[in-house]
């Protein structure tokens, strides 16, 4: 193991700025370790190591001034294959873009390559990020790489094996329902699903629109907030991204929690969790109480129907944003048809994985002339009802604290073929989305098997330094 | 054919303009037609992964304007709907409209027919994208023309008000000439700017209920849209008379053969799956706002029709004609600053300008030159058929008519004598002539008048002429 790959952003930056190694060096040391690993974990999807040498070279031959201002510059991290880059293939971990190279870059991907950032590669998923284990991957499974008999998550799977894997400095997910929390959950590291419209979507080949959101995942809480300070803004080309002013989340990350209030609801710590994972989540608590925190019981009734509500919507958006992926143009073609519908059928049967098809499905019938209201409209409504239930959670406290997930990482193939099963494991991660507020995830314990069971902390639109500050203040307990 | 006349017919007309913004809805692609296929197209507009629509606020805007001009009321608050369905020429798979609250409700316009005036209530106009073109050529199969793709458009929904093919012809004018003055579009219907699907159904004469509608789509001109109702009326009796039922579907109007072909039924018809596009946060606008677009359009048709009648004293006809194209209300009203004969400048456009204009107005003639020859012929100093001939030269090389008339001696000759002798002359050597005339056929005096005509090389007054003829008659 190279000791080289042991260190945070943070670290590197010093390093980078005092010349202790080059960015080559740097670079290649991760490029090994993917070499070295990741024909078990199956985190990357496509490496593009060429590219990032040569953007690696240039940081080191100082070809590029702007970039050595970012502490970003000359460090390498990776995408999940659903964020569109320019020249590298993007394929959403589906056949249906099996051969798909963007003809542009995500604003996200454009962000992180003008501060400087070296891009290993696209990672692994599941297909158009359907799915909480990377099972659903076209190309190959992804494991946990602290236990491989286990799955890392999803759907942003790649996202936190690499990072756990040290394949990665830091890596950017996105999540729909938990897809950057739970596997980061899983895996052991930092993840954060940021205020929706706090980063710009363009790019982001869509699951459900008014729930996707880009965010970073890292090893430590402090380099989350590095990479989210670069990849935040508003951005022109999407009208859902927010104008205002945003802060420097590494500000006061240092000035801990006390006089904080943190809000217990008790509906997520009800009947569905493991108790290895309560404990955990609740001796967490406790730290914070010890920090000189304020804990206050809160209650949110209307999040029993968030899951409901949450498959509703995304699959109703889904299935329209998905609609475009019909072989015409670009994309998966198949042979032998009679004509245009018999094509789309056949195009799109094989194309799309069982998961993909499933949801489509179900947001087609969702949307579908006499069902419109019973479903889509009830979802909306459970939405609004979310969304004030948080507003008033968050009069009587700073933050919410609650697990992310029911269970620690299971076995590969355990739940694979029971959906309803796999979508409960959503209850605690899809009420964020639903309200469009932030969440930070970071580990607070070991539960069965020794693996990493993940907090997750809750704060209103735009309260990501409460939450970082908070994350940190427990990363660094003790200390 | 007596049955047909126990029957109305009902007719809503749907009418697509596109809107003349530089850039198109969603992108900031030109608009410009007649491009090079697919030269016009970035990744929004192709509808590539992971791109988003941005809306262009000057749509938002020119619909409105468009609201105003027809009355109607404009949403304070409205959104944006994905309208979902496969086709080739549509890249997203759907298309962005709006569904349950357009931008404007409620209008009217008045038009003007041999019976009256009427009022015709508009529903609703509401912003979409277009779609694409499919370019199908024999070596290379069908071709995607990305070029229209998210070129703005609004869609203006009539209430079932019109009664008859002339009233949705005069309608379609009249919605075409307001739109014309709120300077939004062009209405350019050869470049497919100015579209109009007709939704007809019949029912006997003093039923209050509505008869099963068939939609006729996409017909670009107010010729084709009389014809395809005319037609459509006679069938949908024809198979009512006959014991038949009329089918609720699309069908298409072929401009070849004059009828309509059934396309497809409601049954077979596509569940839009109309939704609120989680990408495109709600339009909302301030009466603040809505004042300033106001205040924007400029003099309307209706408006300027009685300024032209009181000012120029023209007829309702002649006003109605110089109104269809905001250009050319102006340019008469330059040339009427020149001279006092309103009515033979109207004349001249209504006849002459009309024939060479086929679509927008153009006049390469100065407005003086325009003036002079109007007030010659107001003067008597030429006739209406050297107006004629003058006025088609000077459109292919313009001149100044008094010079002309001049140095070629076009003056008309208005001298009694000088015709009487004329009329004289021709009346000796055409005997069959005037018995002909005499034994009532009309068309003798015509030929008279022209070898009368003839010896003069065009130029007697021929209202004193055709006098002085039937005297001696």
């Amino acid at each position: 193991m190279s000791e080289l790959t042991q260190r945070t952003i943070y670290e590197h930056a010093e390093a980078l700025r005092k010349k202790e190694y080059s960015s080559v060096q740097l670079t290649q040391a991760y490029l090994e370790e993917i070499d070295r690993k990741d024909k078990t974990i199956g985190a990357y999807i496509t490496v593009t190591a060429e590219r990032a040498l040569e953007r690696a070279r240039n940081f080191d031959e100082e070809k590029d001034s702007v970039s050595k201002a970012s502490v970003l510059a000359g460090i390498p991290c990776a995408i999940k294959d659903n964020i569109c880059t320019k020249g590298i293939k993007t394929t959403c971990a589906s056949k249906m873009l099996g051969d798909y190279i963007p003809p542009y870059n995500a604003h996200v991907v454009e962000k992180l390559e003008k501060s400087g950032a070296i891009i290993l590669g696209k990672l692994n998923m599941d297909e158009f990020a359907m799915g909480s284990t990377t099972e659903n991957s076209a190309f190959k499974i992804c494991r946990n790489p602290l236990d491989t008999n286990r799955v890392p998550g999803g759907s942003s799977g790649g996202s936190a094996a690499s990072v756990a894997a040290k394949e990665a400095v830091y890596t950017l997910g996105s999540d729909t329902g938990g897809s950057i929390r739970q596997p980061a959950s899983f895996c052991g590291v930092v993840g954060m699903k940021p205020t929706y419209g706090s980063v710009s979507r363009y790019g982001l080949i869509a699951f459900a629109s008014s729930l996707d959101q880009i965010g970073p995942v890292t090893s430590t809480v402090l380099d989350n907030a590095l990479v989210l300070n670069t990849i935040v803004g508003y951005d022109r080309k999407d009208a859902t991204s927010i104008k205002r002013t945003y802060e420097d989340y590494t500000a006061d990350i240092r000035s801990g929690v006390k006089g904080m209030k943190i809000g217990i609801p008790s509906q997520f710590f009800g009947d569905g969790i493991s108790d290895d994972v309560k404990k955990a989540v609740l001796a967490a608590a406790e730290t914070y109480r010890t920090m000189g925190a304020e804990l206050v019981s809160v209650s949110m009734p209307s999040i029993d129907y968030a899951l409901s509500a949450y498959y509703v919507i995304s699959s109703a958006e889904a299935s329209s944003n998905l609609a475009r992926f019909d072989g015409i143009r670009y994309g998966y073609r198949c042979d032998g048809y009679d004509d245009i519908d018999e094509f789309y059928k056949k195009n799109r049967s094989e194309g799309f994985g069982t998961e993909v098809k499933k949801r489509i499905m179900l947001g087609t019938f969702a949307l579908s002339a006499g069902y419109y209201d019973a479903y889509y409209k009830k979802a909306l409504q459970v939405r609004s009802l979310i969304r004030k239930e948080f507003t008033e959670v968050f009069e009587k406290c700073n933050f919410i604290i609650s697990p992310v997930a029911p269970t620690v990482a299971y076995k590969i193939g355990e739940k694979v073929h029971d959906s309803l099963q796999m979508y409960m494991g959503d209850a605690y991660s899809v009420p964020v989305n639903i309200a469009g507020i932030p969440a930070l995830t970071l580990p607070c314990g070991l539960g069965e098997g020794n693996m990493p069971v993940g907090m997750q902390l809750i704060g209103p639109a735009f309260s990501e330094s409460i939450l970082y500050r908070a994350g940190y203040a427990f990363e660094n307990r003790g200390k | 054919m007596k049955m047909i006349k126990d029957y109305e017919m009902v007719i809503g007309l749907e009418v697509h303009v596109e809107l003349k913004t530089k850039t198109k809805i969603f992108c900031s692609c030109p608009t410009t037609y007649g491009a090079k296929p697919n030269t016009q197209t970035c990744p929004v507009c192709m509808g590539l992964p992971g791109v988003l629509p941005v809306l262009n606020k000057k749509v938002v805007e020119y619909a409105v304007k468009a609201g105003l001009a027809t009355n109607c009321k404009i949403a304070h608050f409205s959104k944006q709907d994905r309208k979902n369905y496969f086709y080739p020429d549509l890249p997203k798979a759907y298309q962005i409209s709006q569904y349950d609250i357009p931008l404007c409700e409620n209008g009217y316009l008045m038009i003007e027919t041999e019976e009256g005036s009427k009022r015709i209530g508009i529903t609703r106009i509401h912003i979409e994208e277009d779609a694409g073109k499919l370019v199908h050529d024999d070596k290379y199969g069908t071709m995607i023309d990305c070029n229209r793709c998210g070129v703005p458009l609004i869609e203006i929904v009539s209430e079932p008000d019109i009664r008859s093919a002339k009233e949705a012809v005069a309608y379609l004018e009249k919605l075409r000439t307001i739109i014309l003055y709120s300077g939004i579009s062009d209405c350019k219907r050869n470049e497919g700017a100015f579209r109009c699907d007709v939704n007809l159904s019949v029912r006997k004469k003093g039923q209050t209920e509505f008869g099963t509608r068939t939609e006729m789509k996409n017909i670009n001109s107010s010729q084709y849209v009389a014809q395809a109702i005319e037609y459509e009326y006679k069938r949908q009796v024809e198979t009512i008379e006959s014991g038949g039922r009329i089918v609720q579907e699309t069908r298409k109007f072929d401009q070849e053969t004059g009828k309509t072909y059934a396309m497809r039924t409601k049954e077979n018809a596509n569940d839009y799956r109309y939704f609120p596009d989680p990408d495109l946060p709600p339009i909302e606008l301030t009466d603040d706002d809505i004042l300033k677009l106001e205040s924007e359009i400029g003099e309307l048709p209706d408006e300027r029709k009685q300024k032209l009648m009181k000012t120029y004293g023209l007829t309702a006809y002649d006003s109605d004609t110089l109104l269809t194209d905001p250009a050319m209300a102006n340019y008469f009203e330059e040339v009427a600053k020149h001279t006092t004969y309103y009515k033979i400048v109207a004349n001249i456009f209504t006849t002459e300008i009309m024939r060479l204009n086929k679509e927008g107005f153009f006049c390469p003639v100065k407005a003086e030159n325009m003036a002079k020859l109007a007030t010659l012929f107001g003067d008597q100093i030429i006739n209406s058929s050297t107006v004629k001939q003058l006025f088609g030269r000077m459109w292919m090389r313009d001149f100044d008519p008094v010079d002309v008339v001049e140095k070629e001696e076009l003056a008309q000759i208005n001298d009694r004598e000088v015709l009487d002798a004329i009329v004289e002359e021709v009346l000796k050597s055409s005997e069959k002539l005037i018995n002909d005339y005499r034994n009532g056929k009309g068309k003798a005096f015509e030929a008279l008048m022209g070898k009368a005509m003839g010896l003069t090389s065009g130029k007697a007054n021929p209202v004193v002429l055709a006098e002085l003829l039937k005297n001696r008659l």
